[in-house]
């Protein structure tokens, strides 16, 4: 009894009654007449689109920035990377490295402003981050109209400028990483083994990341930046360097994104991550200052397994289309449930 | 002269967010095109859309909770009533009455609600109150979207969706224009609606009263310090919870002024952006996240929606593309907040820097280096 206690309060109830909905969502799939295969195959498909934009969270709530609601200042970065990328007309294996390169080098550059102005509003980072993600937003929808790109693929049709709201990168590096190795199981079934392979790349560097001097300073700021001060580590680079970190994984977790979905959502779409890829390591049981790899995988393929199981299921079930409705509720009420428990 | 100098710092620090605005405005009219009489209604038209919601914000900043984002928890609970006393076919001015009787009992409950839940957020009030509006934006759209037709009976069919149950996307209000036509005149081609002024007026006074209250003077000294008002006896959580139940409940009354004056409900993303509308109102009218009066907000309000008109106009004619100026405006909205709210945080922690520096001098220690 103990034991269940403890599991209980380690894995904490709403991952738990997430975690048994999931499970029920996929052994009623079947008796609806859902494809076992093709969920199994959305949920990983997403699942290994999504992972990356979670892992970004990381570094900044590892280093008291809290959750990193600024997150579309990283996704712009990859969308600046990628329209840029299509710009230079380079195809396959090239071309997203140029893509990668190109929004590494933005998102450090962003990263970097956006680390300097957190470190002034200490405290108040979250709501002000949000507040620079959605100005950021805005800002860029101008640069998008009006920055001189001209691939006649990205650009509006009849002006001949202004980028599209999405541009379709079939023709460049479409599926480059999804496709690497990829294994079929059955026709509706394919594992994308390339995204993981990356993911797992990304994680391990992570990982080793924070076994690094630098890693462990991060560590220190997060969990006592007073303590950190009187150890003689810089707290206000600390946190820089996790902000930069944090924004430039973003920025390749959006290229990955791209690659798999096969166009470049430009304009508003940022502002459709953020809420989600919060919520989705909150419910892998991180918290406000404090999460880890595990946090990241077991959050995603919650997150992920609910968005795609339930329109489909429950659509098939009774015919209603609540799926929308499940998503608001639980990706924010994960976020409100986060905020209001106690700093550990 | 040394005084004069500072009161003058002193009224340049406090006003450089609206004089900031000013300035933009007037570059922007002209280039917009516009008339002045144009402008003028424009302008009134809006302050007596908007000024009510925007006067919501003052008691939580009172209290010291920052701007309260939740505050569309009461703009939602306001369009519930609306939505009812439209199927009831109550019309005018009672049936905005019978509206805000509706919204009442609901935005009591959800601000008790966000109150026990902000209660539990200390020092991130802002965040948690606008993740809590996204929660309930969820709540609300399933209550109209599935509940109702179904479980609550809906008799006029124009309100629901072809498949029998749910609300329709956009509503057109009966009640539309309810307090715009009491006592409305015109003076040189302006349109001015006493009638929703004169409610406006009165929730100035009832704020002014309110802060001489017991509970007014509790809220300030909960807004100044919590633990020393908790020593000193009043109990910080319920006057927490109080300053947001009246927020919601005024944030109900602002969105049915709001909407009788647009005459058509956007059902399920209406309430949406009052909470930015208002709070980008607040902060250009030189209020801060922790003062705010009455004059900030009317100000406010009037500045930042000059340039709401004139900003797309101009931008447009600069550019002639019309997204353009439309980005500039969201751009401009969500920079105001980022911009006052960085502002402050900034300000917050030099000052805390200070104290620190103070205390060091003063226990005798070595003088900070820095």
């Amino acid at each position: 009894m103990m034991r269940v206690e403890g599991f209980v309060k380690n894995f904490g109830w709403p991952r738990i009654i997430i975690g048994l909905f999931l499970v029920s969502l996929f052994i009623a799939g079947p008796v609806f007449g859902v494809n076992t295969d093709m969920s199994f195959n959305d949920v990983l498909v997403r699942f290994g689109m999504n992972a990356i934009l979670v892992l970004s969270m990381v570094p900044m709530i590892q280093s008291g920035c809290g959750l990193n609601f600024g997150i579309p200042v990283g996704l712009i970065a990859g969308m600046l990377g990628g329209a840029t990328s299509l710009e230079l007309h380079l195809t396959g294996m090239a071309g997203i490295l140029a893509a990668f390169v190109i929004a590494m080098i933005a998102a450090a550059i962003l990263g970097y402003g956006y680390g300097l102005l957190l470190n002034r509003v200490k405290g108040d980072e979250m709501i002000i981050a949000t507040y620079v993600g959605y100005s950021f937003v805005f800002f860029m929808n101008i640069m998008w109209l009006v920055l001189p790109f001209r691939n006649p693929a990205s650009v509006q049709g009849f002006k001949g400028e202004g980028l599209r709201v999405t541009i379709s990168v079939q023709e460049y590096w479409f599926h480059q990483i999804s496709d690497f190795m990829k294994i079929k199981v059955t026709d509706n079934f394919i594992i994308p083994t390339g995204m993981f392979l990356f993911f797992a790349f990304m994680s391990l560097l992570v990982w080793a990341f924070f076994r690094t001097k630098i890693g462990t300073a991060i560590t220190a700021v997060g969990s006592n930046p007073e303590f950190a001060k009187a150890a003689g580590i810089s707290v206000d680079k600390m946190r820089t360097v996790s902000v930069v970190l944090s924004t430039m994984i973003a920025a390749i977790g959006m290229i990955i994104y791209q690659q798999s979905f096969g166009f470049i959502q430009m304009f508003n779409s940022p502002l459709s991550f953020v809420f989600p890829s919060v919520a989705a390591i909150l419910l892998g049981g991180a918290s406000v200052n404090k999460a880890s790899i595990a946090n990241v995988i077991i959050g995603t393929i919650l997150f992920q397994g609910i968005l795609t199981m339930t329109p489909s299921v429950i659509n098939s079930a009774i015919s209603i289309d609540v799926s929308e409705i499940i998503r608001i509720i639980v990706s924010n009420g994960m976020i409100v449930y986060a905020l209001t428990r106690k700093a550990r | 002269m040394k005084l004069d100098n500072q009161k003058m710092k002193k009224f340049l620090t406090s006003s450089a967010v609206p004089l900031l605005f000013l300035l933009i405005s007037v570059i922007a009219i002209p280039l917009s095109k516009f008339t002045g009489v144009y402008l003028v209604r424009e302008i009134v038209t809006r302050l007596a859309r908007d000024s009510f919601l925007v006067l919501a914000l003052l008691l939580p900043v009172m209290a010291g909770m920052g701007i309260n984002f939740g505050m569309v928890l009461g703009a939602m609970a306001g369009q519930i009533g609306l939505i009812f006393v439209t199927d009831w076919g109550v019309h005018g001015a009672p049936g905005l009455l019978l509206a805000a009787l509706v919204g009442t009992p609901i935005s009591i409950l959800l601000g008790y609600f966000g109150g026990l839940v902000l209660n539990r957020a200390k020092g991130r009030e802002m965040i948690t109150s606008m993740m809590l509006g996204f929660f309930v934006s969820g709540i609300y759209q399933f209550f109209l979207l599935y509940i109702c037709g179904s479980l609550i009976p809906i008799k006029s069919p124009t309100l629901l969706l072809s498949r029998g149950y749910g609300i329709r996307n956009a509503i057109n209000l009966e009640v539309a224009g309810g307090f715009d036509y009491l006592l409305r005149i015109k003076i040189g081609g302006v349109p001015i609606p006493i009638g929703t002024f004169l409610i406006i007026a009165l929730i100035c006074l009832f704020t002014v009263w309110f802060r001489k209250t017991k509970l007014g003077q509790d809220m300030r000294a909960v807004g100044q310090d919590m633990t020393v008002s908790d020593t000193a006896g009043i109990k910080v959580d319920r006057t927490r919870i109080q300053a947001i139940i009246i927020s919601t409940v005024l944030a109900c009354y602002g969105q049915i002024i709001y909407l009788q004056d647009i005459g058509t409900l956007n059902t399920y993303n209406g309430s949406d952006q009052a909470a930015l509308f208002a709070a980008a109102a607040l902060l250009v009218g030189g209020a801060t996240v922790n003062k705010a009066t009455i004059p900030n907000a009317i100000i406010g309000t009037a500045l930042f929606h000059l340039m709401f008109i004139v900003m797309p106009k101009a931008g447009a004619n600069l550019t002639d593309s019309g997204m353009l100026g439309e980005y500039l405006r969201m751009f401009v909205s969500y920079g105001v907040v980022t911009l006052a709210l960085v502002l402050h945080a900034w300000k917050r922690q030099k000052d805390k820097e200070m104290d620190r520096a103070f205390l060091r001098a003063a226990a005798g220690g070595p003088a900070p280096n820095k």
